[in-house]
């Protein structure tokens, strides 16, 4: 307890306005991104974004299972976010909990409207997000790196869907909260946007206490945060099908 | 077969809403006609009844002695459940929770949990050891469209209904004396519900525009105006930031008309 009690203490802002680990307000943390690592998922991705380490595979389209879930006019995406037992300070039990339904569902919402899943009739594309290490906004960076894995999967799609949270810390409007921000601060909105054809927001969430000036001042701040990370996306992708392009030409 | 039934209907439906109208003669941003009945479960420590049009929604508060969470050793236990019964609607069945049953109970808990509506701190018997423990039981009883809302309401109403043992802690022990307290409420978190159809935004959506929406949006407001929690759910739909911004504005004036059904003061 004691501990808990001098972390509470902690300054999440110091005078200078920097954050704990050193970040300005509207500043991403470190982000590298990597597509295709693992051979026998159709598609997968991995991100680093601070502390949080997170995996990501897509496999499908392939047969629904089980099979009375296959709608007749378009692809299931179905997708299970989950925490590893190590991920965290105190073990977690690997069995799914509430809070992961509840984000499996969120992120698969988030990603339905960019997939042509019309494409795929009676068949189900299955997108599985592990987070290996968690260290605050597990569900954007999961968000994130799944929308790579179905790209790499060859999965038609509108457009790459990217997340990012703002938030409140000691009465500032802050960009990607880290771990201790999301826990002592007092708001955190997640964000996903789709950019393309026209952005459209396709995740939101919020807990905290947020005047309505606030809420928007934060939106805007975690779209800026979703721009720049949709450009690392990019650069992913081409790290990897770049190359493959100019070896087939060759 | 009502998927197919609400696609011939979505031209209907969205045909009306583009000229400010509804299947059921409401304007874009009107609730249905909302009664409410708290009490009912003299069993239950507190209790409410909520008809929001044919939705229906019983919410029962138990309360109870527990452990408090090692990270919150001073603070009571709130807990949240919902229950989408299979007499509720012909698409429930029964079995463990679901994903929407389990995001229903997990956008009232945000609600009161973010609002701090109930006084926790207040709950705390001997800290670190024992803490008085709120249960609150969603029962959806008819499914006619926006459970989210009436739960967010029929779990307030139950709430300020609820009263609580007078529990004292003797030698170690935790004992009932006679009479009741009423459970501290501090805050009054209210939910509006937004669905968007063919871009249209409109609030409270009855099931067969639930049936037809693209996307769903739901806004939790505290008595003084400010939000306490988000949901975006629902279709393969999404929202442009003018739409989210316009709700918020829309939710923060319509909360405080609803508030006023449930709270009386």
């Amino acid at each position: 307890m004691p501990e808990k009690k001098a972390q509470e203490k902690q300054k999440l802002i110091d005078k200078e306005g920097k954050r704990v680990d050193g970040r300005q307000l509207d500043e991403l943390r470190p982000i590298k991104l990597e597509v295709g690592l693992l051979s026998s998922a159709d598609g997968s991705a991995y991100i680093e974004q601070g502390k949080c380490k997170i995996l990501a595979a897509v496999y499908g389209p392939r047969e629904a299972h089980p099979k009375h879930l296959s709608l007749p006019d378009r692809a299931l995406l179905q997708c299970r976010y989950h925490m590893a037992p190590f991920s965290v300070e105190e073990r977690k039990s690997p069995a799914p909990s509430r809070r992961e339904i509840e984000l499996s569902k969120v992120i698969r919402e988030s990603l339905e409207p960019a997939v042509f899943l019309e494409y795929y009739p009676r068949s189900s594309i299955d997108l599985f997000i592990e987070v290996l290490q968690a260290d605050g906004g597990t569900r954007c960076a999961g968000i994130t790196v799944a929308a790579l894995a179905l790209a790499d999967a060859g999965i038609p799609m509108r457009d790459l869907v990217v997340a990012c949270a703002a938030g409140k810390a000691e009465g500032k409007i802050v960009l990607d909260l880290s771990d201790a921000e999301d826990k002592l601060g007092e708001a955190d909105v997640p964000v996903a946007l789709m950019p393309t054809p026209e952005e459209a927001i396709t995740l939101l969430q919020m807990d905290g206490n947020l005047s309505l000036e606030e809420f928007e001042q934060a939106v805007n701040m975690a779209l800026n945060g979703c721009r720049q990370i949709y450009k690392l996306q990019k650069e992913a992708l081409k790290a990897k099908y770049v190359p493959l392009k100019e070896e087939a030409e060759e | 077969m009502s998927e197919i039934v609400a696609k011939v209907k979505q031209k209907q439906i969205a045909q009306l809403i583009a000229h400010g109208k509804r299947l059921d003669n409401r304007g874009i941003t009107d609730y249905r006609d909302f009664q409410i009945e708290a009490g009912l479960i003299e069993k239950a420590e507190g209790s409410a009844h909520v008809k929001l049009g044919k939705t229906e929604v019983l919410v029962g508060i138990k309360i109870d002695v527990g452990e408090p969470f090692p990270d919150t050793p001073e603070e009571g236990v709130l807990t949240v459940s919902a229950e989408l019964l299979p007499l509720a609607s012909p698409s429930f069945e029964p079995g463990p929770p679901d994903e929407n049953s389990i995001e229903l109970a997990r956008i009232v808990d945000r609600g009161i949990r973010e609002s701090k509506a109930i006084a926790v701190e207040e709950l705390v018997l001997e800290p670190g050891k024992k803490v008085i423990v709120v249960f609150v039981d969603i029962y959806v009883l008819n499914h006619d469209g926006n459970l989210i809302d009436a739960s967010v309401m029929a779990a307030l109403a139950a709430l300020l209904n609820a009263k609580m043992p007078n529990y004292v802690v003797e030698e170690g022990e935790v004992k009932k004396k006679s009479g009741y307290t009423q459970l501290p409420i501090k805050n009054h978190p209210v939910s509006i519900t937004f669905a968007k159809i063919d871009g249209k935004m409109i609030v409270d959506p009855w099931l067969e525009e639930e049936q037809v929406m693209g996307a769903r949006l739901t806004m939790t407001f505290e008595k003084d105006g400010n939000i306490c929690a988000i949901q975006k759910g629902g279709g393969y739909g999404n929202f442009t930031v003018q739409q989210i911004l316009e709700a918020a504005k829309i939710g923060q004036q319509k909360s405080a008309e609803l508030r006023k059904l449930v709270v009386k003061e």
